[in-house]
């Protein structure tokens, strides 16, 4: 007897594309995204008794310290902005960026439980990651609106059209994150050295970064140096487009989109490679 | 038509430590790869038995597997630990991939090799059935439509809105299950998850998996040690053996085949240091043995000896030694058990137990002993399971070849008239 042979509808094999990203089949998972960014939102503050009230906390007391430390103490130049405002935009930014950059790069290392097994299209994680962190970023950014909406009617400081650039630079900043996340994650699955190395290493990395200093206070080579750091394109647009001070060209913006958008290449290929047989050397 | 179709997989292994030697081979395989050559550590390693220390840092824990499978086919898939199951339902899942070879497959496939993956134990039973269901592939839409019954068979109803992390772990995994066993795919891959629960309950998702299959005439691969089960369930099976197909066809002769595979000495016997012997503080054992009380070859009507010799170190106690036969199927036949001491006055030394199972009693077939020591048959000194097997071979009766079905075969006393 002949049956009409349907195709068949799916082939698991031993090679497969670098470049097939699958991004349909993500797309089908959208609930697990949804879903995984619940889980975070509801496990992050059960059984606290603040609550989202978390979310303030961090970013109030981590500016406090700088302004005591670097504004008081060291007295680091601010380029003329007010000091509580320029730390708070440099710690609410630089937050997102480190607890998406720290949390996509233990992708594997952390869901290994999960990976072992069920399938699911490995990209969805890093994604949730992104997508739970902003919206923290956004309830910080919602304090940070405050503070600057205090000193807009002082007339102390003078935005301009940049501002409208700021969902741009957040979703910049986002891939990049996402891209070395997965980079780093993608390599920890069998060397453990990298996520000891990563540990000090953001917190290193802030120090390159102009988020307690403006990029104009680096001396000559330096500065030329930061140039090629994605994220101070990044901050001092920022930090030009709201408060108005740093000597922000557009060019700087540029070099950190085309660097960026690289590295994610990169980390979506790596990712995708080691997707397949992470579970053999996690 | 087909739902599955596997040409020529394997798996490779790296077994030991990742560590120094990782970086250096892989860059060996790059440099090969740059060179249009092939991965030299591919052609190394060698069959997987865990037994006997290899000489090769990799193994295949699968080798050359090909099969197909029918749609609306049950499929059993038996082995001993490390024969390969379970990387077998790993590439089927997607999970990881495999070194070689095709998976060709028509419909979706949702794996169950663990239940209630994901679960988090912050969150609500409600809340992780989402979860839960959106990481075996549900949409949301697909969920709602469905929870209520998925909430009816989990029969946790009362405790939907409590964080799991309250939960019993019958309850936990009664909720687990009852998300999965919702999946509507065409291929439902099962590993081992029926061993927890209650009887009970096991015997709901047994109902249920038997409903998938012969009801609406999905696909199922099922791992499990649970030959009953299995029996129960399946209609195919594939055998593996070392990472190799043994046999693949009907269920019960697949397991007629693992059984004679893993059948273990019918003897053991121990001279050297006590010490070493099998056993515990309590208990050593000496010697067991089975053999035909009459004839040299155990068969139906030749009679089962054992004999048990043992050493022990428990002083005045009420002590017995127990007997457990059970069949292929895990079936007990019979349990039966010898007082050694019954006032009290154990002494500590040698004891010798023999007893007889009388000849035209046992059915034709493999069986192996539970043997367990207890102390006033309440506590338990020295167990040891799966430890003596043996065959009982088939004899001819008139121009009869076959094995009779049943458990037993009893050899009655007839009385005839005839005409």
């Amino acid at each position: 007897m002949n049956e009409p042979q349907r195709p068949w509808t799916e082939i698991i094999e031993a090679r497969h594309s670098l470049f097939d990203l699958k991004l349909k089949e993500v797309w089908k998972y959208r609930d697990l995204i949804y879903m995984f960014v619940k889980r975070d939102f509801i496990s992050s503050f059960k059984q606290t008794v603040l609550g989202p009230v978390w979310f303030f906390i961090n970013p109030v007391f981590t500016t406090i310290t700088y302004l005591v430390i670097f504004g008081k103490i060291a007295r680091l130049s601010t380029d003329g902005a007010p000091p509580l405002l320029f730390y708070l935009s440099g710690v609410t930014l630089w937050n997102y960026f480190s607890s998406c950059l720290l949390s996509t790069s233990s992708t594997f290392a952390g869901n290994a439980g999960i990976f072992g097994k069920v399938y699911f299209p490995r990209l969805v994680t890093p994604l949730s990651v992104v997508i739970s962190n902003l919206m923290r970023f956004g309830v910080q950014f919602f304090l940070f609106l405050i503070v600057w909406g205090y000193y807009l009617l002082k007339n102390e400081i003078h935005p301009n059209l940049w501002i409208l650039a700021t969902p741009f630079l957040i979703v910049l900043m986002a891939l990049f994150a996402l891209g070395t996340g997965m980079i780093f994650s993608s390599l920890t699955t069998k060397y453990k050295d990298i996520s000891l190395l990563l540990g000090f290493g953001v917190t290193l990395y802030m120090y390159a970064t102009p988020v307690i200093y403006p990029a104009s206070a680096l001396p000559g080579f330096f500065k030329k140096l930061a140039f090629y750091n994605p994220l101070t394109g990044i901050f001092e647009c920022f930090k030009y487009a709201w408060i108005g001070i740093g000597n922000f060209s557009p060019i700087m913006l540029i070099i950190s989109t085309v660097i960026i958008l690289m590295l994610l290449l990169i980390g979506i290929l790596t990712f995708n490679k080691v997707e397949k047989t992470f579970m053999d050397t996690v | 038509m087909l739902a599955l179709k596997a040409e020529n997989i394997s798996k490779q292994y790296r077994i030991g430590q990742v560590g120094t030697g990782t970086l250096s081979h892989d860059l060996n395989r790059m440099w090969h790869k740059l060179r249009g050559k092939e991965d030299p550590y591919l052609k190394i390693g060698e069959v997987n038995d865990r037994t006997i220390k290899g000489a090769s840092e990799y193994v295949w824990s699968l080798r050359n597997i090909n099969f197909e499978i029918e749609q609306g086919d049950a499929v059993g898939i038996i082995g001993r630990n490390g024969a390969g199951k379970s990387t077998l339902l790993k590439l089927l899942s997607k999970v990881t991939k495999p070194t070689t070879g095709k998976i060709y497959s028509r419909g979706r496939i949702a794996s169950l090799l663990e239940v209630g993956t994901g679960f988090h134990p912050e969150m609500t039973g409600r809340e992780n059935v989402f979860l839960n269901g959106a990481i075996l592939g549900m949409t949301r839409k697909e969920i709602s439509r469905k929870f209520d019954e998925i909430v009816d068979f989990s029969g946790v109803e009362r405790y939907i809105d409590t964080p799991v992390k309250r939960y019993s772990s019958g309850m936990y995994v009664r909720l687990a299950f009852a998300v999965a066993a919702h999946l509507e795919s065409e291929i439902l891959i099962v590993d081992e998850v029926l061993a927890v629960g209650d009887a009970d309950f096991q015997k709901k998702c047994l109902g249920k998996m038997n409903d998938v299959t012969k009801g609406d005439g999905r696909t199922i691969l099922f791992v499990s040690h649970n030959m009953t089960a299995i029996k129960e369930l399946c209609n195919k099976g594939i055998l593996l053996n070392q990472g190799q197909i043994d046999y693949q066809g009907d269920i019960l002769k697949s397991i007629v085949e693992y059984q004679k595979n893993s059948t273990k000495e019918s003897s053991y016997r121990y001279n050297g240091n006590l010490d070493e012997a099998i056993g515990n503080e309590n208990i050593r054992i000496k010697e067991f043995s089975v053999s035909p009380s009459c004839g040299e070859l155990l068969d139906i009507e030749s009679g089962v000896h054992i004999k048990l010799v043992f050493h022990n170190y428990c002083r005045n106690i009420n002590l017995d030694a127990t007997f457990e036969l059970k069949n292929y199927e895990e079936l007990v036949i019979f349990h039966v058990g010898k007082l050694v001491s019954a006032n009290n006055d154990s002494k500590i030394g040698e004891y010798t137990v023999e007893f007889k199972i009388p000849a035209g009693l046992l059915n034709a077939g493999n069986y192996y002993f539970k043997l367990y020591f207890g102390k006033d048959q309440k506590i338990l000194l020295f167990g040891v399971d799966n430890f003596i097997g043996f065959e009982i071979e088939n004899i001819k009766v008139g121009t009869m070849m076959h094995i009779y079905p049943g458990i037993i075969r009893p050899n009655f006393e007839y009385k005839l008239k005839t005409p």
